[in-house]
């Protein structure tokens, strides 16, 4: 489904990608781990075309993405889930899940996939008329994903899902990941919690300073003994 | 069946009520020109039909600031525009003599391109740095004007265009006394209601534009930009599309403006008439149309009221004027703006998001407000 051909993202004179190469298929979970800079965000970034790519292809259903202005991928099918949530703060949770269907015109539609974000998400329905602002940071995160998924995309990007937040709260949302997953949704996930992206997910790719340096069946990496040492902290 | 209908019943009498006030509303604003002209004189119905002019500025800046986000200051240029494009093609000054309704969305149309022209190139700009743009970009227009009276003298410079053709249609014109079916209608008050009408279409627009997916899609730019490219939107044209309607609303007063006063110079578009704009906008409530509305009339009618009641005061308190009411008028100004920054931060009419936020309600609270 996405392919990704020697990609390369730079800041300026920074190589923050250095020519990577990985590949999701239809309906699979692939996680995308590494520690702090090694250019996960980076890459997730160019795939959304946040950030410009420097080089390499990236290729969707057979479809070159590089070349897509940002606001075009979400009618390709492919909606990201932003770092740090990114939700819009002074508008209410049900506003807020209006904007991710800024694309549709179909209200019905709309108006049962609401729902259906609802039901993935109780916490949600019983706040939504409160701003997204006073939301707390799970709340929120829940929210941009449940905005993400009002696009009804084919594949779901999500950027470090569980930064700052209590593990309770992210047992929660990588839950909810997982049963979207399993209804088809093909995810990438990125994330520096190695072990939970690991167990949630099919696939797994181990970056390092902007080079994929491993990569299996997420299984296998969790027993690899380079994967615990240097994330698993054994 | 039965639990529906007391709810049917509230949402008529909101309805009538709603409709009583606005016939209300009609009548005052029908009759205001009368009341003021013969109570408070021509100066002070003068000082109301600029009210209106400034309500039209500050609604079109309110798109770019207060919908979204994009703080400009230098929002006067696209008055500048429109007015001097009035002058120049209704005037001596190149013998040519427009008519109204060319003119007026021909400088809608033109001060709409400026404020592209403007936009494109800061489209990656946010916060202080647009601001320090847009406040070139105002200033710059303003010297353009300044000096381009050589080599070829097109704006006549400092002195600016004067023997500007008032506003006219066809063989009436607003300048003088129109009789109508036995009435004569003053000069002042035809252009209070030719105003009036302009700036009860910019403010339907305004609210249509609101409740529009362009509307939507500017306060999600204002909100998060990337959020907002991630939900599909193109944070580009939308943008752009907020610099030029509200330059376009700024360059429509300009016309007005140019054909009511007769005359235009440089002078009037100059910093601080951008600065003036832009209070009216953010004491009035940020991004919610009746605040911006009020905000446009306070600002106007305020600093006469003080210009006008200074020495009367002075005298009465001390029985000699002490100090300037020219100069005390912009003291007593900048004051009150201070006391409603500090006791009314998210403006005099906020909307209900932005008075929530400002203070902070607790969330139940909130949930029964939006329910």
């Amino acid at each position: 489904m996405l392919e990704v051909t020697g990609l390369r993202v730079a800041y300026g004179g920074i190589q923050a990608v250095r020519g990577i190469t990985f590949h999701i298929n239809q309906g699979e979970m692939v996680a995308l781990i590494g520690a702090n800079g090694a250019g996960k965000t980076s890459t997730l970034k160019a795939l959304s075309r946040l950030l410009d790519i420097s080089g390499g292809s990236v290729r969707y259903c057979g479809k070159e993405l590089s070349i897509l202005p940002p606001h075009q991928l979400v009618s390709e099918g492919i909606a990201m889930v932003p770092e740090g949530r990114g939700v819009f703060p002074r508008m209410s949770i049900i506003e807020n899940l209006q904007m991710g269907a800024y694309v549709r015109r179909d209200k019905d539609g709309i108006d049962a996939d609401r729902e259906h974000v609802f039901t993935l998400f109780p916490r949600l329905k019983e706040r939504a008329h409160q701003l997204a602002g006073t939301l707390s940071g799970g709340e929120q995160q829940m929210l941009a994903i449940g905005r993400a998924l009002m696009c009804r995309p084919k594949l779901l990007l999500l950027d470090e899902p569980s930064m700052g937040l209590a593990p309770l709260m992210v047992q929660k949302i990588f839950e909810v990941v997982r049963a979207v997953a399993d209804k088809g949704m093909t995810v990438l996930l990125v994330e520096q919690n190695a072990k939970l992206a690991l167990e949630v997910s099919q696939r797994g790719y181990v970056m390092e300073s902007g080079e994929i340096t491993l990569t299996d069946e997420s299984a296998r990496l969790l027993a690899n003994p380079k994967v615990r040492e240097a994330y698993l902290g054994e | 069946m039965m639990a529906q209908l007391p709810g049917l019943g509230q949402f008529r009498r909101d309805k009538s009520a709603a409709v009583i006030a606005s016939i209300v509303m009609g009548i005052v604003l029908a009759a205001l020109p009368f009341l003021i002209g013969s109570g408070l004189g021509n100066s002070w119905l003068r000082i109301v039909d600029f009210a209106m002019l400034y309500i039209m500025l500050a609604l079109g800046l309110n798109i770019v600031v207060g919908f979204a986000g994009l703080l400009d200051l230098g929002y006067i240029a696209f008055y500048a525009v429109g007015a001097y494009l009035y002058a120049l093609l209704a005037s001596p000054q190149f013998g040519l003599h427009y008519p109204v309704w060319l003119i007026i969305p021909a400088g809608a149309a033109l001060a709409g391109f400026f404020g592209a022209l403007l936009g494109a190139p800061t489209l990656r700009l946010r916060g202080d740095y647009l601001a320090i743009v847009t406040l070139g970009f105002g200033e710059i227009v303003r010297i353009f004007l300044n000096n381009l009276n050589a080599p070829i003298n097109i704006t006549n410079g400092p002195q600016g265009i004067s023997g500007i053709d008032p506003l006219h249609f066809g063989g009436v014109t607003l300048a003088k006394p129109i009789s109508f079916l036995g009435f004569t209608i003053p000069s002042l008050h035809a252009y209070y209601y030719l105003f009036l009408g302009l700036a009860l279409f910019i403010v339907f627009v305004t609210i249509r534009l609101e409740n529009s997916r362009i509307g939507r899609a500017w306060v999600a730019i204002r909100e998060d930009e990337i959020a907002a490219k991630a939900c599909g939107i193109n944070t580009r044209n939308i943008k752009l599309l907020a610099f030029t309607m509200g330059a376009s609303f700024g360059g429509v007063a300009g016309g007005l403006f140019a054909g009511f006063q007769g005359f235009v110079s440089p002078e009037s578009f100059n910093l601080m008439e951008s600065i003036m704009v832009l209070c009216m906008v953010v004491l009035g409530g940020m991004g919610n149309i009746p605040g911006v509305i009020l905000g446009g009339v306070m600002l106007t009618i305020l600093p006469e009221i003080f210009r006008h009641g200074a020495g009367p005061v002075q005298l009465a308190l001390f029985g000699k004027i002490l100090l300037d009411p020219e100069a005390l008028r912009m003291l007593l100004f900048g004051l009150a703006l201070i006391v409603v920054m500090l006791y009314r931060p998210a403006g005099l009419w906020p909307s209900t998001t932005r008075r929530r936020e400002f203070k902070g309600e607790s969330t139940t609270d909130v949930l029964k407000e939006g329910e």
